[in-house]
């Protein structure tokens, strides 16, 4: 049993890996000393510097508006894209094509939407960068959505098709409803990405807007501030909340689901 | 007769609006990138459209060539540490009650979280000269160590950053594993280890191709990290494409070496799937 | 059609497009990024336009202008609104104000190289001189920078010299020479940084070696380089924003900094700076209006404004940058140790870095080796 022991070296060491930076982020947010590396005394002042920060709010607004209307350009044209893809094609080419976005690395999306954006000399903004989440998002969802297709039931489909209703008549009734799960994981998912994407959106972005990642990095450009790390228990905070409540409602769901 | 039409319009219905989109915000960028890297730079930027093949020329000058062995060198010490740490990281958690099971993947997903820049910057302050590592180790009378601005820092936050994508993967590959397996190998008298080298791990090579795959792409491509922890004096081939766009101005330079990266993640795509048909 | 051809074909149809729209791109793109080689003319504006219909976006390098810069130009000057964008380097601005397509900025900050750079695009709107009264207030020797002599497309905002920025209590010796930066003595190795941008990570090298900071001569460069690539392994890291933190932090001992942003009056008054023997450059930051903005009345009343005494005093006064505005530095307490009394005259001892046309992507190619290797 010894060699079994063992193994928890480097299962601890991962945990205590990921966790100790987040610690220390924790700990200094309540710095009362603006130094970064020595723990002056506990204070809430950086806290309240945060709120009155107009760049970070600014950036948090931005930050919202990108990441709601990607989803929303993402939950529509991904779900389309995983039914037609598992519907109504046989194609691996178009599987590929699909999941390409997700798969590239973000610099090269990155470069790509900029060389393109440049060439149709479009002026940049927050919409280009709605426009460019919305890619890989739908790559995500599209993704996430197939799965739940490929665990449905057919049957329902093909005895709508043959009592004579239409493929987006099929859809909307009966295709659909089945796949509500699938789909708000999915926004879901491309929601938390846009939040946190820096890549694309450092190289998409207008000269007058910046969303929160970017912010975040030109304040750490410029000298490092404890205001970061309050912000940075906020996030952890509210992503706490938000997986905490997220397990409450699926354990309702699936009790419910079992009466 | 009318299926087969009511399924071509289907099709069409459903996979123009993805396909279009896919076409003009990927696809067409994609080809403009390769357009670009055949052409010149201009005085001041921009991209003067005569036709050169320059840039593929300066692509092996020993100097980038160099940025990108280091880059693939960095991505791959990752990723095998990834792996050291992330297997049996995962093997544990699949082992656990089901209860403390969520709570460990829970555990492992949370720190994805909170902001991916704020994470790294986390790292400066831990590894810089007066940083609290070298205030730990100066208690033990260790130290000062020159721990940030070099590879290994960047390979600690590429690591930090992209662990959580090996640790997944390999939880549903192991997790899917038939407990008999294991059993009937031990009571045909095979040891824990010959066990595992023979039953678990090439039951479960497809979700280390995966979890390593994750985990190298985004660090093979990354510019962030070894911008902020090895502040320019260890760079990786992402810095450079960066510079080239947003510094030096230099688009069709910059577009040949994003094609550079991608050709060696074809490389490596390919010789993955080789890997797992054998497997 | 069968179903399969359908989807088979469309990869084919992908990728023709894409390259049919590539070479159309391309195509109509050559004759406008050719050109560009000439000033702009002038435009005609007017004195008296309505500046509450003029909407103004400003790029500029973070802090380097009031917090309260919009509101105070709002409530004055009765623009309709002042949008504030922030660039970390000179070459970052560039690739903004160059990028295909229109920037949307009427006002930039840059320094002055790459003002002439601009101009000399075509990019830049003229300075109309009767829109900005306040260009009086200006030092004699800052209307004759030899970037833009005669203040024709650029108004002056800062400007200064570079050197060693360093720890009085932690330097074995004080540095004097190029050379304590670029071979690091052994209690300073690895606690030296240097500036990554262009012109001025070549600066130190070029004139160590005695060489012009303009020079464009290929064996000057690479003596500059071979020397730079030396002292490589003996620096903390490259820093152009975050030395003085570094500073003060005590991570590094030297480096390589602009004057304005070495934290001589830091409470400690442990930093000095120095501009070293062998010489350095002249810098200044300049304010342009670019020639696609469409509110230019509201572009030189905003310039006209920060050269108000009161307002242009405030970098001085707050951020520790001279500014070539005699009547904002008379104004202007200096505190002890600060850098702020340094005459106009002395400063025109630094060599001015001009812009070098082609020959500036040599500093380009440099600084990315250097970065590089």
């Amino acid at each position: 049993m010894g060699r079994g022991r063992l193994l928890y070296v480097p299962f601890w060491a991962a945990y205590a890996f990921l966790y100790l930076p987040i610690a220390v982020l924790v700990v200094m947010s309540f710095n009362s000393g603006d130094s970064a590396y020595t723990l002056d005394g506990f204070s809430l002042k950086w806290y309240g510097e945060l709120a009155a920060d107009e760049r970070i709010r600014d950036g948090l607004v931005n930050t919202l508006i990108v990441a709601t209307g990607s989803t929303a350009i993402a939950t529509v044209l991904g779900t389309m894209l995983a039914v037609g893809l598992a519907r109504h094609t046989r194609s691996k080419t178009l599987d590929a094509v699909a999941l390409m976005p997700a798969v590239l690395p973000d610099l090269v999306l990155a470069i790509g939407l900029l060389v393109f954006y440049g060439v149709i000399q479009l002026t940049l903004g927050l919409y280009s960068v709605v426009l460019a989440h919305g890619l890989f998002a739908m790559a995500f969802v599209a993704a996430v959505v197939r799965t739940r297709l490929a665990g449905a039931d057919t049957s329902l489909e093909e005895a709508s098709r043959d009592l004579g209703a239409g493929p987006v008549a099929t859809f909307m009734r009966i295709t659909l409803p089945q796949l509500v799960p699938g789909i708000v994981a999915g926004a879901l998912l491309a929601f938390t990405l846009s939040l946190d994407e820096f890549v694309i959106a450092y190289f998409t972005i207008g000269n007058s807007e910046q969303t929160l990642p970017i912010v975040i990095y030109s304040m750490i450009r410029f000298g490092v501030t404890p205001k970061i790390n309050a912000l940075a228990a906020i996030l952890l905070l509210v992503s706490f909340t938000a997986v905490i409540a997220g397990q409450r409602l699926t354990r309702i769901g699936e009790s419910r689901a079992q009466d | 007769m009318s299926r087969s039409r009511g399924r071509r319009l289907g099709a069409f219905v459903f996979l123009s609006p993805g396909l279009t989109y896919l076409l003009v915000l990927m696809l067409v960028p994609l080809v403009l990138v390769l357009g670009t890297s055949f052409f010149q730079r201009g005085r001041f930027g921009g991209v003067v459209y005569e036709f050169t093949t320059e840039n593929f020329g300066r692509l092996v000058d020993p100097l980038y060539l160099g940025v990108l062995g280091d880059s693939v060198r960095i991505a791959v010490l990752t990723t095998l540490l990834a792996l050291l740490i992330g297997y049996p990281t995962a093997y544990l958690i699949a082992r656990l009650p089901r209860k403390w099971k969520t709570v460990a993947l829970v555990a492992i997903v949370l720190p994805f979280w909170t902001n991916f820049i704020i994470r790294i910057y986390a790292w400066i302050m831990l590894l810089n000269g007066p940083g609290l590592v070298n205030s730990g180790l100066k208690l033990l009378g260790l130290g000062p160590y020159e721990l940030l601005y070099n590879d290994g820092a960047i390979v600690v936050g590429l690591l930090y950053s992209y662990l959580p994508l090996m640790v997944l993967p390999l939880y549903a590959a192991i997790e899917r594993l038939d407990p008999q397996l294991r059993e009937a190998s031990a009571n045909l008298g095979a040891s824990a280890f010959t066990t595992f080298r023979k039953v678990t791990l090439p039951l479960t090579v497809p979700g280390v191709l995966t979890g390593s795959l994750f985990v190298f792409v985004p660090s093979f491509g990354n510019f962030v990290i070894p911008e902020m922890l090895g502040g320019s004096k260890s760079i990786m081939v992402g810095n450079l494409i960066r510079n080239q766009f947003l510094k030096a101005r230099d688009w069709p330079f910059g577009s040949t070496l994003a094609l550079a990266l991608i050709a060696v993640l074809v490389v490596l795509l390919v010789a993955q799937a080789w890997a797992a048909r054998r497997g | 059609m069968s179903r399969t051809r359908f989807t088979r074909r469309l990869p084919v149809a992908v990728t023709a497009a894409g390259l049919a729209l590539a070479v159309a791109a391309c195509g109509g793109e050559s004759s406008t990024s050719s050109a560009g080689a000439n000033p702009a003319a002038a435009d005609e504006l007017k004195p008296n336009a309505d500046l509450s219909k003029q909407t103004l976006q400003v790029t500029v390098w973070d802090g380097y202008i009031p917090k309260e810069l919009p509101q105070m130009v709002k409530e004055k000057l009765k623009v309709q609104d002042l949008k504030i964008a922030l660039h970390e380097t000179n070459e970052i601005a560039m690739t903004k104000l160059t990028a295909p397509g229109d920037s949307g900025i009427d006002v930039a900050f840059v320094s002055g190289q790459y003002a002439q750079a601009l101009n000399e695009m075509g990019l830049l709107e003229p300075i109309h001189p009767e829109l900005i009264p306040n260009l009086a207030n200006l030092y004699p020797e800052a209307t004759q920078l030899s970037y833009d002599k005669g203040n024709k497309y650029s108004v002056p905002y800062t400007w200064g010299t570079t050197g060693i920025c360093y720890r009085t209590d932690l330097v074995k010796a004080k540095p004097t020479s190029w050379n304590d930066i670029l071979k690091p003595a052994p209690w300073a190795e690895k606690k030296v940084t240097m500036m990554t941008t262009e012109r001025w990570l070549a600066l130190p090298a070029l004139k160590a070696l005695g060489y012009s900071v303009n020079t464009d001569k290929d064996d000057e460069i690479a003596k500059a380089k071979d020397l730079l690539m030396a002292q490589k392994p003996h620096l903390l890291t490259y820093d152009d924003t975050t030395f003085g933190d570094k500073l003060v932090a005590g991570e590094s001992v030297m480096a390589e900094a602009w004057d304005g942003w070495c934290p001589t009056t830091d409470p400690k008054g442990n930093i000095g700076f120095v501009v070293p023997k062998e010489g350095s450059d002249l810098w200044v930051d300049t304010m342009v209006i670019m020639k696609s903005s469409k509110n230019k009345e509201a572009a030189h009343a905003l310039i006209n404004y920060i050269l108000d005494p009161e307002v242009h005093s405030w970098a001085a006064a707050n951020i520790n940058y001279k500014v070539p505005n005699k009547a904002a530095m008379e104004r202007v307490k200096i505190p002890k140790g600060s850098l702020l009394g340094v005459k106009p005259a002395d400063l025109l001892d630094g060599e001015a870095i001009i812009d070098l046309g082609q020959a500036s992507t040599k500093f380009s190619r440099l600084s990315e080796e250097v970065t590089a290797g």
